[in-house]
């Protein structure tokens, strides 16, 4: 049911990654994490400047029904987060891949199991 | 509990899939959890109108010439003192005062009631029934597969339902219940519903629960009806301060602790299961106030979930029941047991443990939310 953009690259986790321009990659959950989540009403991002490890807990998102730890897909430091999203976490539902991004991130270090568009569409179907 | 079993499946489930619901298993059925944004769904149900299958709610009829006097006996409530056609809030008790579960009753004739269930404690309200039935003369039977319940909640929901039945809605007060027929179905209307608005409960007969549902999705839409999940319906019970059985009820607690004292009638003729224990439960919230019931509200954005400590001056002063962002008041919200001297309405320096930081929260009163009539 979800599309997933080709241009991007996936975590397990249900990140999303855009391709690094000058070693700077901005990051979101997919539509399948939205859609699983529910209304996303709160979202507690990384403070900029600060470093988030691939595969650590970097904040949250508080939908209706639960909070989910958000995950960094890649090791780095944050240079920029939306705040558009922290005033209306709802962009994260409506705009999961566009105006839902959630933080651009200097990357230093990726692990080597993100996967393309096709290989999220098949771990998400099983 | 048999949850290892398959969910059970309502007469509606199709429909949820075929309209794309998210679905849940909750007590043992699968249930839609929502359609689309559970935000809109509240939204719609608190501005016009929303759509929900309730048919997992367990029905137990009680028929006979001593039914008034077996229901007298077995719940807490004055059952005999409902009158035909009309509907009670009420409770079964253990022996012990304990709650076993919180209940709808309504007289459908003089010696006919239909008992409502939660879906989770249905069983264990059938055998207590079946119990407390030894040596009355009435019969207790499972009906649970004879009905299916949708209900239309909302501001819009009289007009929608006037526009598919003869029945005569002005004259159908809140808790009252009238047989009727809904779009050419038999069905026993109902002006119940746990949301806090206006709205019908509609018991009808499996069968029917389609044709019922699609009525009514025709009927309502230009009135900008939506169907709704559990999840809204979820927020919406708890802007209006109502109980969940599992978390505001349980066995560990009688009425009175859960301040819902007013339920228990001891003034009604007769003994009844828990009159004992519940008149010593009585006198100890009367002397000394157990935790009590309160209404939290945000002050900022994370969200307490059920289980999470309540806190003031570093200790802990009591425990978060329900919690959700209230799609109303724009905050998260809560309902909490505290101790008694950090429960009233304005007490400073009350938070909630939301993951070990403490955020400050308002002690308000319940319910809140409450419709202008």
């Amino acid at each position: 049911m979800s599309n997933h953009p080709e241009n991007l690259r996936y975590s397990k986790e249900h990140e999303w990654l855009t391709a690094a321009a000058d070693g700077v990659a901005t990051v979101g959950i997919t539509e399948f994490a939205a859609n699983a989540l529910g209304d996303v009403v709160y979202a507690q991002l990384p403070e900029v400047g600060t470093t988030v490890t691939a595969g650590e807990s970097c904040g949250e998102l508080e939908s209706t029904k639960s909070v989910s730890d958000l995950y960094a897909p890649v090791t780095g430091e944050v240079v920029e987060i939306n705040t558009a999203v922290m005033d209306e976490p709802a962009l994260v539902n409506s705009e999961p891949f566009d105006g839902g991004w959630l933080f651009k991130v200097r990357i230093t270090d990726e692990p080597g199991d993100l996967l393309s568009a096709d290989e999220y569409t098949a771990f998400t179907a099983g | 509990m048999s949850s290892t079993a398959a969910p059970r499946r309502t007469a509606l489930d199709a429909l949820h899939r075929s309209l794309g619901a998210t679905m849940t298993d909750f007590a043992g059925w699968d249930m839609p959890l929502r359609y689309g944004s559970e935000r809109d769904e509240h939204l719609a149900v608190r501005t016009k109108a929303g759509l929900f299958d309730l048919s997992h709610m367990g029905e137990i009829t009680v028929t006979g010439p001593e039914a008034a006097a077996l229901l007298n006996y077995a719940l807490v409530g004055n059952i005999a003192s409902v009158g035909v056609g009309r509907a009670r809030y009420t409770m079964i008790c253990r022996a012990d005062g304990g709650i076993l579960d919180d209940l709808i009753v309504y007289r459908l004739a003089d010696t006919e009631y239909m008992v409502v269930a939660n879906a989770s404690n249905a069983q264990i309200v059938l055998d207590s029934l079946v119990e407390r039935a030894e040596g009355f003369d009435a019969v207790v039977r499972d009906d649970r597969d004879a009905y299916a319940l949708l209900a239309v909640q909302g501001p819009e929901s009289p007009g929608i339902l006037a526009s598919l039945t003869d029945a005569d809605l002005d004259g159908l007060k809140y808790y009252a219940g009238l047989p009727g027929t809904v779009a050419g179905v038999p069905a026993l209307i109902a002006r119940t519903g746990y949301t806090g608005e206006d709205g019908f409960e509609l018991f009808v007969a499996p069968g029917d629960a389609e044709k019922l549902w699609e009525a009514l999705t025709e009927a309502g839409a230009p009135a900008g009806l939506i169907p709704c999940g559990l999840s809204c319906r979820d927020t919406l019970r708890l802007e209006a301060g109502m109980p969940l059985y599992g978390h505001e009820l349980s066995t560990s607690l009688t009425p009175f602790d859960a301040g819902l004292g007013r339920v228990v009638k001891f003034e009604k003729d007769g003994d009844f299961v828990g009159r004992t224990a519940l008149t010593a439960a009585a006198e100890r919230a009367a002397a000394q106030p157990p935790r009590v019931l309160v209404g939290l509200v945000a002050e900022g954005r994370r969200v307490p979930r059920a289980g999470y400590s309540v806190v003031a001056d570093g200790q802990v002063i009591g425990e978060i029941t329900s919690g959700a962002p209230s799609p109303t008041l724009g905050r998260p919200i809560a309902m909490a047991y505290v101790d008694a001297a950090h429960s009233a309405p304005g007490t400073a320096g009350v938070g909630v443990d939301i993951r070990g930081s403490h955020e400050p929260y308002e002690v308000v009163a319940l319910p809140f939310y409450k419709r202008r009539k």
